[in-house]
């Protein structure tokens, strides 16, 4: 077996052909489809309690604050402990909701970020799915979410509850055209919408920096619609804590809560990740044009840890966003979309198309 | 062409606004000595409360266990809410006459507002501020506390 | 035979329902229980619902002697305290004919906007919390604790002090209070930019705040609201210019009037009123005449019988306190006029047609105190 940690194709290859050779093929792709979905159920927990974790440590360094600092060095384990405390919750049992809708809701939300994470490549080979369509498939995945809350603040038969679904709804529906505009504009430039090309034709600059000044309007605009989408920062109106108490998740509480809580930290991960993809290169290290030994220097971090290291850039980015702003009014939300970033985005298309008509981009 | 022009003018202030706030929380970010919470807990040695904290009602004893109250009452009328409360005692004197002396001075710390009159109205300086600030307890009861310590007696200087 | 029953068919467009803000609820800074009717999103009406927290502290000064009365002043409107203290002080004073020394009158004035700023300080955090930006809540604690620690210092306690008492005060500042004071003013100046770039200056703000919570001048007087809230409409009600107590005479400081009553003017007004506090304490600070920090006083304080009525300027607006005498030790009657209360009316009136959103916001704009409403 030839293992590196630059290159897993070979490592799954590997894995491919020795259950092959000692499964049938049914149970061969039975075990790897498991090993899969047990892999990312890990990495989705363990990403999950570490960005509650570090939420909370960055909020707390910016508002001049320690943060979690009781359990475990540095109050690493505060999440953990928070966890079971939720699990061992009372689940409070609402009298007129709709109780299969209510009981739904969470795993509506969880599932839709479940099946985004699979088509996102952490490494080069280190992909559960590689579709053709992989763009598409993750907007169209990620906006599922969506069906989860509004189903939740209507079932919880709470009028906070209810006016926090709508407003996300309407929010939801706004923003994710934005993000979709954003990215075709990369994909344009790119010319596929698979992910693993994406990132290989990033290989000699990244298409943040490849496509000129369209490129970063682009990743602006698309940090800013999936902040409003992933329902976090100025854009919390779902939840809006001054307002509707905590919207359309007041009536959960212990574990269906989680999923909830959860659920949003890992769709901020899932965008956050596609933005390190599509616009920062995705596992592709860092390169200036001709110095070949600060290339060589950089080709030396493994593409995992290029991968997480922009992603978390980008969360601390929209974390930064969260605790900087206050919130925007339910009209404002929508203003902001219709009349700036939409138009915004279709000139900036234009403008695109047209530099890859002309080849002018590097 | 004003209209435009005031649209990308909107755009541009707006941005700007936005920085200029993130530089705010993002220059704290990077500055973690600015942080200002305190490890309570931790700290407990090091902690000082300033000399004129009001933590509770304490009677100051000196080294022979005598105190200054003569049991008069008067913050017992001054107080408020009824924390302090008197219980005075009977002894014979040398020359055959009775004198009220203080049996137990009892201090309802549970009810005590730290307005400061009785410290104030005391004609013998016998109350004073703690600096004690760890007041929780298990038991209500607990609060309530006898500030005149068992078998202590009256300096003699004081003049009823 | 089944009986038919004609429900009232009403047009959904128009309908409205009711949401209970309160009394447990994160924008409502207390148990005040608000009846909103919306319409959507748009309020058009709301009805406010006091006395969750009703103690029912005029009863109980008719019970109590005049220094026993300032330590249940203390906690109608904890967040100025001191002011509280000041007008019970200031009536007592008056009534009884005595002439406080002017290092109490110094010292009370400094301490008066002392307090004036650690209010608006906490003002400006719940504000921005209102608003949906958490990290101006720390920043605002953080500075208002240097107060806190120079109150602490000088009288011992950080939120009811009781520091004041007819004649002057409890007890001596401490020796280094005047260190203390400028050390902080320097502070807070640096301080005050970050609260500008972080809030005022934040354009979603502004957008939230501005042409929103409209209140006329009429309205603001016949409503009766004072304060920052009241001068925003250009209500010019400062009681320290217009019945000055304490040094306020003697020191230059602006009345602060705005045009348009908005939610963003009455966000400004404290906004400058800090400015001129912290203008205020410098031209104090190093005058402090010296002397003796409380006037001679009877051991037990009869008032004449009649009736007496004082005013101050509490950091939300007129503090007027009543106060009928038989000439007993304790009052006949005794009767605060919040002015957390008369701001409290005005809210049904600013916030029709506005959203929830905003509602918050004027909400937090008003700076009401629900204990000082409830008494």
């Amino acid at each position: 077996m030839n293992f590196s940690i630059y290159d897993f194709t070979s490592f799954n290859q590997w894995i491919d052909k020795f259950l092959n050779d000692n499964l049938p093929a049914f149970w061969a792709v039975a075990v790897e489809m498991v090993i899969i979905g047990v892999a990312i159920l890990l990495f989705y927990a363990l990403v999950g309690l570490f960005l509650v974790y570090a939420e909370r440590k960055v909020c707390a360094f910016m508002q001049n604050r320690v943060g979690p600092n009781r359990v475990g060095p540095y109050g690493f384990f505060q999440t953990i402990a928070d966890f079971i405390k939720l699990m061992l919750k009372e689940l409070i049992y609402i009298k007129n909701a709709d109780q299969l809708l209510f009981n739904l809701a969470p795993f509506i939300v969880i599932i839709a970020s479940f099946m985004a994470i699979a088509a996102i490549p952490f490494a080069k080979g280190l992909h559960a799915i590689d579709f053709d369509i992989g763009v598409l498939y993750v907007i169209a995945v990620s906006s599922l979410g969506v069906v989860g809350i509004l189903l939740a603040g209507w079932s919880s038969n709470n009028k906070y509850s209810l006016i926090g679904a709508m407003r996300s709804g309407a929010q939801i529906v706004s923003y994710e055209l934005s993000v979709g505009l954003s990215l075709i504009t990369i994909i344009i430039l790119a010319g596929t919408m698979q992910f693993s090309e994406i990132v290989e034709g990033q290989r000699d600059g990244w298409f943040i920096f490849k496509g000129h000044i369209p490129a970063f309007i682009a990743f602006i605009i698309f940090l800013i619609s999936s902040t409003a989408e992933t329902n976090r920062g100025p854009f919390d109106l779902a939840e809006a804590e001054s307002e509707l108490t905590a919207g359309f998740h007041t009536e959960y509480s212990g574990i269906k809560f989680a999923f909830f809580f959860l659920a949003e930290y890992m769709n901020m991960f899932i965008v956050a990740s596609i933005a390190a993809t599509v616009f920062l290169g995705g596992w592709m290290p860092f390169h200036v044009g001709s110095w070949a030994g600060f290339n060589h220097v950089m080709d030396f971090i493994p593409p995992f840890v290029w991968y997480i290291g922009k992603t978390f850039f980008v969360i601390w980015v929209m974390m930064w966003f969260k605790w900087t702003f206050p919130r925007l009014r339910i009209d404002q939300l929508l203003t902001l979309e219709w009349k700036y970033l939409l138009p915004i985005n279709l000139v900036n298309i234009l403008i695109m198309a047209f530099i890859v008509l002309m080849g002018w981009h590097f | 062409m004003n209209s435009i022009f005031e649209y990308f003018a909107d755009i541009f202030h707006t941005v700007k606004s936005l920085l200029t706030g993130m530089k705010v929380t993002g220059r704290y970010f990077f500055s973690p000595w600015e942080i200002v919470t305190q490890q309570y807990p931790e700290n407990r040695k090091t902690l000082k409360m300033y000399d004129r904290f009001k933590g509770e009602v304490i009677m100051p004893h000196n080294d022979h266990n005598e105190h200054r109250c003569t049991g008069c009452g008067i913050c017992e009328t001054a107080c408020p809410n009824g924390t302090i409360e008197i219980i005075q005692a009977k002894i014979d004197m040398p020359d055959g006459k009775k004198k009220r002396i203080i049996d137990r001075h009892i201090y309802h710390l549970g009810m005590c507002t730290f307005c400061g009159l009785c410290i104030k109205a005391c004609p013998s300086d016998a109350l004073a501020w703690g600096q004690e600030f760890e007041h929780a307890v298990f038991d209500r009861s607990k609060l309530n506390k006898t500030l005149n310590q068992p078998g202590s007696s009256i300096i003699k200087d004081i003049v009823e | 035979m089944k009986e038919v029953i004609n429900l009232p068919v009403k047009n959904v467009e128009e309908e409205e329902y009711h949401i209970n803000m309160g009394p447990q609820h994160p924008s409502t800074h207390g148990v005040l229980r608000l009846v909103v009717s919306l319409q959507g999103e748009i309020v058009k009406s709301l009805k406010p619902h006091c006395g969750y927290i009703h103690r029912g502290i005029e009863k109980m000064c008719e019970k109590d002697t005049y220094p026993q009365i300032i330590h249940l002043t203390d906690r109608m409107d904890y967040l100025s305290a001191h002011i509280n203290n000041h007008a019970v002080c200031l009536l007592v004073e008056k009534a009884l004919e005595v002439e406080v020394p002017e290092r109490v009158k110094y010292i009370r004035t400094i301490i008066d906007e002392l307090n004036r700023i650690a209010s608006h300080q906490l003002w400006w955090c719940s504000f921005g919390m209102d608003m949906g930006g958490l990290t101006c809540y720390f920043y605002g604690l953080r500075d208002r604790e240097k107060i806190l620690d120079i109150f602490e210092e000088s009288f011992g306690s950080r939120l009811l002090h009781s520091s004041y008492t007819p004649g002057g005060l409890m007890m001596d500042i401490h020796p280094d209070f005047q260190k203390n004071v400028k050390a902080f003013i320097k502070y807070f100046r640096k301080k005050i930019r970050d609260y500008d770039d972080l809030l005022t200056g934040n354009m979603i703000m502004q957008m939230r705040t501005k042409g929103v919570g409209l209140l006329s001048k009429e309205d603001a007087i016949s409503y009766g609201v004072t304060g920052p809230s009241g001068r925003a409409s250009g209500f010019s009600c400062d009681v320290r210019k217009h019945h000055p107590y304490g040094v306020y005479d003697k020191v230059d400081f602006r009345e602060i009037l705005g045009t348009k009553g908005d939610t963003f003017e009455r966000y400004m007004m404290r906004m400058n009123e800090m400015h001129e506090s912290m203008r205020i304490i410098e031209q104090l600070i190093d005058n402090i005449p010296a002397g003796d920090y409380s006037a001679k006083m009877k051991a037990v304080l009869k008032l004449p019988a009649g009736e007496y009525y004082q005013r101050v300027e509490a950091s939300r607006g007129e503090l007027g306190v009543y106060c009928i005498s038989d000439g007993n030790k304790t009052p006949y009657r005794m009767k605060f006029r919040s002015p957390n209360f008369s701001n409290l009316s005005a809210l049904d009136h600013i916030s029709r047609g506005v959203k929830i959103a905003d509602l918050v916001a004027i909400g937090g704009s008003l700076d009401y105190v629900i204990p000082d409403i409830d008494r």
